[in-house]
């Protein structure tokens, strides 16, 4: 067990190394440098002086040699200083990790909770009327765009009906509990509507292959009452792959988190890397998709962990 | 039905049984003579859909104008379908470009095995864990003229629409991979093979004729729902503006101011998103029907 959880564990650490290279290069290839702000600041500066700056902050040297210094600061926790908020980048990150990871847990509480109910109803019946209800409602959750629902949510509730705030994490002098909990209701429903889909059509697809299983026969013919064949001697068995696939899906539950965030303008992850792309803040955007790419790994490891925990015949 | 009927018709016969299928087939159908019917309207009306008039905007629908004019004063319906085009285009090209690197990958890994599959399986199980959209918006935000493009080429309309196209099939072709893999793993060692290999056909020649013929069904299958992730990630991109950018219009772009005009025009914002999601809901539903035609299992006992 503990050698496949450091195998794991040194794999993840490797991907996360080729990332950030990857990452790295490809922030270097965005618009700009991170001299300009300095230069544009600063008129009649000239072409000399512009390249002694280059030398001083190194930005002559080849990729590697730059790469490898980034790495060693950020191996020591200096992940450099972001230029659009003025402060170390890891005190913008910080607040911003805790508001998507709050988004993002809340949701996918929510999407397991839904889905399950709804692929435990559809599963029952298979071909049925509710199957084929709850089917469409599936393949809505999968094919909506995240961004355009949130945008027909602002519009209903925000704009039209004035129940919810559209934007923001807390009215300003406001902040209590019951407004912060305002703000979050059409992230969290955005989101975890989005994830549902494909949640119930794992919860579905494994239910009926569990209870075509011959122990469920059993079950059922020893008399125990359907609900408990269902909800215990089923159910127990179907989680072990499903639990597995929605780990593996917080991938692309932080893209949506990413567009949930931008469009209700929330303070998380999201906003924050969409912001420094665009207003050119290197370290702080590559900062940020390195946490993302962090929090999705660790989430498959944990996924991998709890696949090997729920199912007794996988030894590690 | 006769056992002498090919294949392909039976295939045709089981997707007729498919309700949802043969639905979401006509509605694609429909969709797709909706884009295109901006050819004969612009010749009817010689109307043009990039043509702003800044005295007419947010005209309500007319006989003339239809759906009625956008923020900049253009021809909402006839921007509808030339953004249709774009974002159908971009699905079909990222999805065939995707497509075949997911192939490439799959039947190389799959085929030949031991090392190289390995190598090929850790770049592809790392490209699945990783968070594609911010990947994608770094992708999209990258300057072409520092990668040796001329900066005539980068502003172009033309270097937009193949950037998007090329960078979701970077990143969209681990699910064909893994499948085209398992698939050729599956038939490698069958007789069949075993046989062409004795009679002396190389690697080339048994995966043309013997391997990519036998795993077709399942890739065409993923293909489709393939597509609908592509239109989803496109709508996203160019929505977020780093992907097909203004004057040329894509569903996604046309989406880009609707989110601060949502209080003044909210029609604005309706009429895109509402066509990706019927586009998208079509493709996964066709994907499912097809699913169904191609497994022998699902032949209705006559």
């Amino acid at each position: 067990m503990n050698r496949f959880i450091l195998r794991r564990l040194l794999q993840s650490a490797l991907v996360l190394l080729v990332m950030s290279f990857v990452i790295y290069g490809l922030i270097g290839l965005m618009p700009g440098d991170p001299l300009d702000v300095m230069v544009a600041s600063v008129p009649g500066v000239t072409p000399e002086q512009i390249a002694r700056l280059r030398a001083i902050y190194g930005l002559d040297q080849p990729l590697m040699l730059r790469y490898f210094h980034w790495l060693m600061a950020a191996l020591q926790g200096d992940l450099g200083y972001s230029r659009s908020h003025s402060v170390p980048v890891l005190a913008v990150l910080a607040p911003a990790l805790w508001t998507t990871c709050k988004l993002m847990l809340i949701s996918f509480v929510a999407a397991v909770a839904l889905s399950f109910v709804l692929g435990i109803t559809a599963a029952l019946k298979p071909g049925g009327w509710l199957d084929g209800a709850i089917g469409l409602v599936a393949f809505a959750g999968i094919s909506v765009p995240v961004f355009w629902l949130a945008l027909m949510m602002i519009l209903v509730f925000a704009v039209e009906l004035h129940w919810l705030p559209a934007s923001g994490g807390f009215t300003v002098g406001d902040g209590g509990f019951v407004d912060q909990f305002r703000h979050l209701v059409m992230p969290v429903t955005t989101l975890a509507l989005a994830t549902t889909g494909g949640f119930t059509r794992f919860v579905r697809a494994s239910m009926i292959e569990t209870l075509r299983a011959d122990h469920i026969r059993t079950a059922r013919a020893k008399g125990n009452p359907p609900s408990r064949v269902v909800l215990v001697h089923a159910l127990r068995n179907a989680m072990i792959p499903v639990l597995t696939v929605m780990a593996l899906s917080f991938g692309s539950l932080f893209s949506g988190a990413l567009l949930t965030e931008t469009m209700f303008a929330q303070p998380g992850m999201g906003k924050l890397i969409y912001d420094a792309i665009l207003s050119n803040d290197f370290n702080l955007a590559l900062s940020g998709l390195l946490f993302a790419t962090l929090i999705t790994l660790l989430a498959n490891l944990a996924a991998d962990l709890a696949y090997a925990w729920l199912d007794p015949r996988i030894k590690l | 039905m006769s056992a002498a009927s090919g294949i392909w018709a039976r295939r045709w016969q089981r997707l007729r049984g498919h309700r949802a299928g043969m639905a979401s087939l006509v509605l694609l159908a429909l969709l797709l003579l909706f884009v295109l019917a901006d050819v004969p309207l612009e010749a009817i009306t010689g109307i043009d859909p990039n043509e702003a008039d800044l005295f007419a905007r947010f005209d309500p629908p007319s006989w003339a104008h239809p759906l009625g004019m956008d923020e900049a004063g253009r021809d909402v319906l006839l921007r509808l379908m030339v953004g249709g085009q774009i974002s159908l285009l971009v699905g079909l090209l990222a999805t065939l470009l995707g497509g075949m690197i997911g192939i490439a990958v799959g039947v190389a890994a799959g085929f030949w095995g031991g090392r190289l599959d390995a190598l090929l399986m850790r770049v592809t199980d790392g490209m699945i864990a990783l968070p594609l959209l911010p990947l994608l918006i770094v992708l999209g935000a990258v300057d072409l003229t520092k990668i040796g493009f001329s900066s005539e080429f980068a502003h172009s309309g033309a270097a937009g629409f193949w950037r998007i196209v090329v960078i979701i099939a970077l990143v969209d072709w681990t699910a064909i991979a893994r499948l085209v893999r398992a698939s050729t793993m599956q038939i490698r060692e069958r007789d069949y093979i075993r046989a062409a290999r004795a009679a002396g056909a190389g690697s080339w020649d048994i995966i043309a004729t013997h391997i990519l013929p036998n795993i077709a069904t399942p890739i065409i299958v993923a293909l489709t729902l393939t597509v609908g992730r592509v239109i989803l990630f496109e709508s996203v991109l160019s929505f977020l503006g780093f992907g097909v950018v203004p004057p040329t219009p894509s569903w996604g772009n046309m989406l880009n101011n609707a989110q601060e005009l949502v209080t003044t025009a909210p029609l604005l914002a309706v009429y895109p998103g509402a066509l990706i999601f019927l586009v998208v809901m079509a493709v996964n539903f066709l994907g499912d029907g097809l699913q169904h035609a191609f497994d022998p299992r699902s032949e209705q006992p006559e």
